[in-house]
């Protein structure tokens, strides 16, 4: 059977907590880029998590929005590569060969979610973090476009596992590293073309909306819109 | 105007003269522009060995210097080559002395305008993977690419520019093999191709000049526009336009008349060529300038103002900083630059002088140059979600290469006015006796009628028989 892999973002259930951010770097050997670089707009983090106020002071009101490559069915950042670095699997995830990518960075302006990273140095790593490397993970050399791949390391591995064992893959056999790491259980991955899975579950919700769903980009992740809070005006 | 020996011997001095004659202050200005060339490639040589992040880029800002330096020179490489088959197809006589430096002009700034997207490569050593060869990976470039759409596109308006450049230039360096010596006789024996002005090489010189005018007019159109899809294929904000095409292209030859107006200005004060390049020109291709301002104004307002109404959130997200915001004052800085300057000048008679183009054509370039920086960043800067915004300032690599291309371009010119007589000696002269014998019926001045006569002065080789013709 054929996977369609998905992931489901519960706003009401997000706290800012970041934790997914820092185990995405970790499971993907994302690279820090210092405090200057950062500031200059240089920053690699494949899910980031958005704040927006609302609200002024002493009633200012936070919302949390974690945001990754959506892995568009219709990605607009695809067809624009010139050397098919930006890439469409079969499975339906949007992939980026490394190998492939000239740096062009036009995938970059193409894609609505600002998702895409440039590797404008060399990875480096504040020590001791060069020592927890992934090794089912390439590293990304300077000049090159990298973005969220759905954990496509684990995806792999646990199809290949399952194969071995000749067996269909297990509903929770495995996650990404961010919905793993979440705490309070705000993100959820798995296959959408398996009703019988969460992420189908709560795809029905009543809550559940695409980001920029205008720019027709028919994104893989679904957010679960926030309700209002009891005596909030909306 | 009758033409005698005299005459003739005066035009190919004052014609002839740059190649033959060179002088202390060559060798300064070459030096000088070669030394600044140099300095912009160290620069990008220190962006590839310090890394890509020495420019000013970031995300979301990943086009900004360098793509503005690309679209511009594109746009400037406009001039020539249309100008020159517009006006050969059109038979204006008073093309004569303009069309080479104008054809010039499109070779090199698009040379220039091709390596900025090498230039801005985060690996531009494999930049040859847009070159649709057979290798052992058996992948193609991705044709569904406005990237690769360009690369066939400017490799083809390159081709084509360079012959159209170069065909009209063999008679001239036949002139010039004729009357040099030593080792000029030898380079431009080879250059000339073996050329000897039978009626049938003229013959072959003028079908082959005339298919070269027709084609290359869709090919400049095309190539533009699609630089201009570049922007116009991605759903960002106020790049995903329909207007984007036309308005591109004519920016693109508003710009590059302006550019042949400064080179014009430039040459006719250096090599005194007063005589050949005279107000005449300038009055008809400051008419131009006007017609072509107002055509700029046209589109903009026509991209701005339905933009304006539509009242789209992520549009006007970016249209309000550059009419009011952070943008607004390079903004107006354009609209002046682009339309209010250039109109007051142009569109009276008294100003369209020399100096009063040269004015306008200044401010246009400069103005043209804000275009395409406007066109590119603030909408990069200003792309859906708020929380991904950001902003970009300039680094000095990007500056130094950016000042480096303006030196470029000058130092190929200046290259080329000492290896080729800047105007086309044979097509002057053709012209003039074209316009001595008025009764005779354009289809009999066509090619066999340029036949080499025994010329008088035994100097030319060209089409040297006009004292015949009017005698
Ligand atoms: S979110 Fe952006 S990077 Fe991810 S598939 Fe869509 S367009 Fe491409
Ligand atoms: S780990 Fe979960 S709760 Fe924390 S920021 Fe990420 S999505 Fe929100």
């Amino acid at each position: 059977m054929d996977h369609k892999w998905s992931m489901v973002v519960d706003l009401d259930r997000c706290t800012g907590c970041e934790a997914c951010v820092v185990a995405c770097r970790a499971e993907n050997n994302v690279p820090t880029a210092g405090e200057d670089e950062a500031a200059r707009g240089r920053v690699i983090h494949w899910i980031r998590v958005e704040r927006y106020w609302e609200g002024e002071f002493p009633n200012p009101r936070v919302r949390f929005r974690p945001v990754l490559c959506q892995q568009c069915d219709a990605a607009p950042c695809e067809p624009v590569c010139p050397t098919y670095a930006s890439y469409h699997t079969p499975e339906g995830l949007n992939a980026q060969i490394y190998n492939r990518c000239i740096g062009t960075r036009y995938c970059g302006n193409a894609c609505p979610y600002t998702v895409r990273y440039f590797n404008f140095f060399n990875p480096v790593w504040d020590k001791p973090l060069h020592l927890q490397l992934n090794p089912d993970v390439s590293i990304r050399q300077v000049g090159i476009m990298e973005k969220c791949t759905f954990c496509v390391q684990r995806i792999k591995a646990a199809e290949i596992q399952a194969k071995a064992e000749k067996r269909d893959l297990i509903e929770g056999e495995f996650t990404t590293a961010c919905a793993q790491a979440c705490p309070p259980k705000a993100l959820v991955f798995g296959d959408l073309n398996d009703p019988q899975s969460e992420v189908s579950r709560l795809n029905r919700s009543n809550r559940a909306t695409k980001l920029l769903e205008e720019v027709g980009t028919r994104p893989s992740v679904t957010y679960l819109e926030r309700g209002t809070w009891r005596g909030e005006k909306t | 105007m009758v033409m005698n020996r005299d005459d003739i011997a005066r035009l190919n001095e004052d014609l002839l003269r740059p190649l033959f004659r060179t002088s202390g202050r060559f060798y300064w200005a070459a030096l000088i522009l070669a030394l600044i060339v140099i300095v912009a490639l160290a620069a990008w040589g220190y962006q590839l060995w310090a890394g890509f992040g020495v420019a000013g880029l970031n995300r979301p800002v990943y086009w900004a210097f360098y793509i503005t330096n690309f679209v511009f020179w594109i746009g400037i490489s406009h001039a020539g080559t249309l100008i020159s088959a517009i006006l050969r197809l059109a038979n204006a006589r008073w093309r004569r002395p303009v069309t080479r430096c104008a054809e010039v002009i499109t070779v090199f700034a698009l040379m220039i305008g091709a390596s900025f997207p090498v230039i801005h490569l985060g690996r531009p050593w494999l930049a040859f993977w847009l070159f649709p060869y057979p290798s052992e990976r058996r992948i193609w470039p991705n044709f569904r690419s406005p990237l690769v759409w360009d690369f066939f596109a400017i490799t083809t308006y390159l081709t084509g520019s360079t012959t159209f450049l170069l065909l009209p230039i063999i008679p001239d360096w036949a002139l010039v093999r004729d009357k040099a010596k030593g080792w000029r006789r030898k380079l431009y024996s080879v250059l000339a191709l073996g050329w000897r002005g039978t009626p049938r090489q003229w013959s072959r010189l003028e079908t082959a000049m005339h298919i070269m005018a027709v084609a290359i007019i869709p090919v400049a159109v095309s190539v533009h526009t699609i630089v201009s899809w570049d922007f116009a294929m991605a759903p960002v904000p106020m790049w995903h336009s329909t207007v984007f095409g036309p308005y591109f292209v004519a920016g693109a030859i508003f710009s590059g008349i302006a550019a042949l107006i400064l080179a014009m200005a430039i040459l006719r004060k250096v090599l005194h060529l007063e005589d050949y390049l005279t107000p005449l020109h300038f009055d008809n291709l400051g008419k131009l300038l006007l017609m072509m301002s107002l055509f700029w104004l046209y589109f903009i307002v026509a991209e701005r103002l339905t933009v304006w109404y539509g009242n789209e959130t992520s549009e006007m997200a970016v249209y309000w900083p550059t009419q009011r915001g952070p943008f607004a004052p390079l903004y107006w800085t354009m609209i002046g630059c682009n339309f209010l300057v250039p109109f007051i000048i142009l569109s009276i008679k008294q100003l369209r002088t020399v100096a009063g183009t040269v004015v306008a054509s200044s401010t246009i370039v400069v103005g043209m140059w804000i275009e395409r920086f406007l066109i590119i960043v603030p909408p990069l800067e200003r792309k859906y979600l708020p929380f991904a915004w950001g902003t970009y300032h300039p680094r000095p690599v990007e500056i130094i290469i950016t000042a480096g291309t303006f030196a470029a371009m000058a130092l190929l010119y200046l290259l080329f006015v000492k290896f080729v007589p800047i105007i086309s000696i044979w097509e002057l002269k053709a012209g003039v006796r074209q316009e001595s014998v008025v009764p005779i019926p354009a289809s009999l001045l066509r090619a066999p009628d340029l036949i080499e006569s025994p010329s008088p002065s035994g100097l030319t080789r060209g089409p040297a028989g006009f004292s015949r013709e009017v005698s």
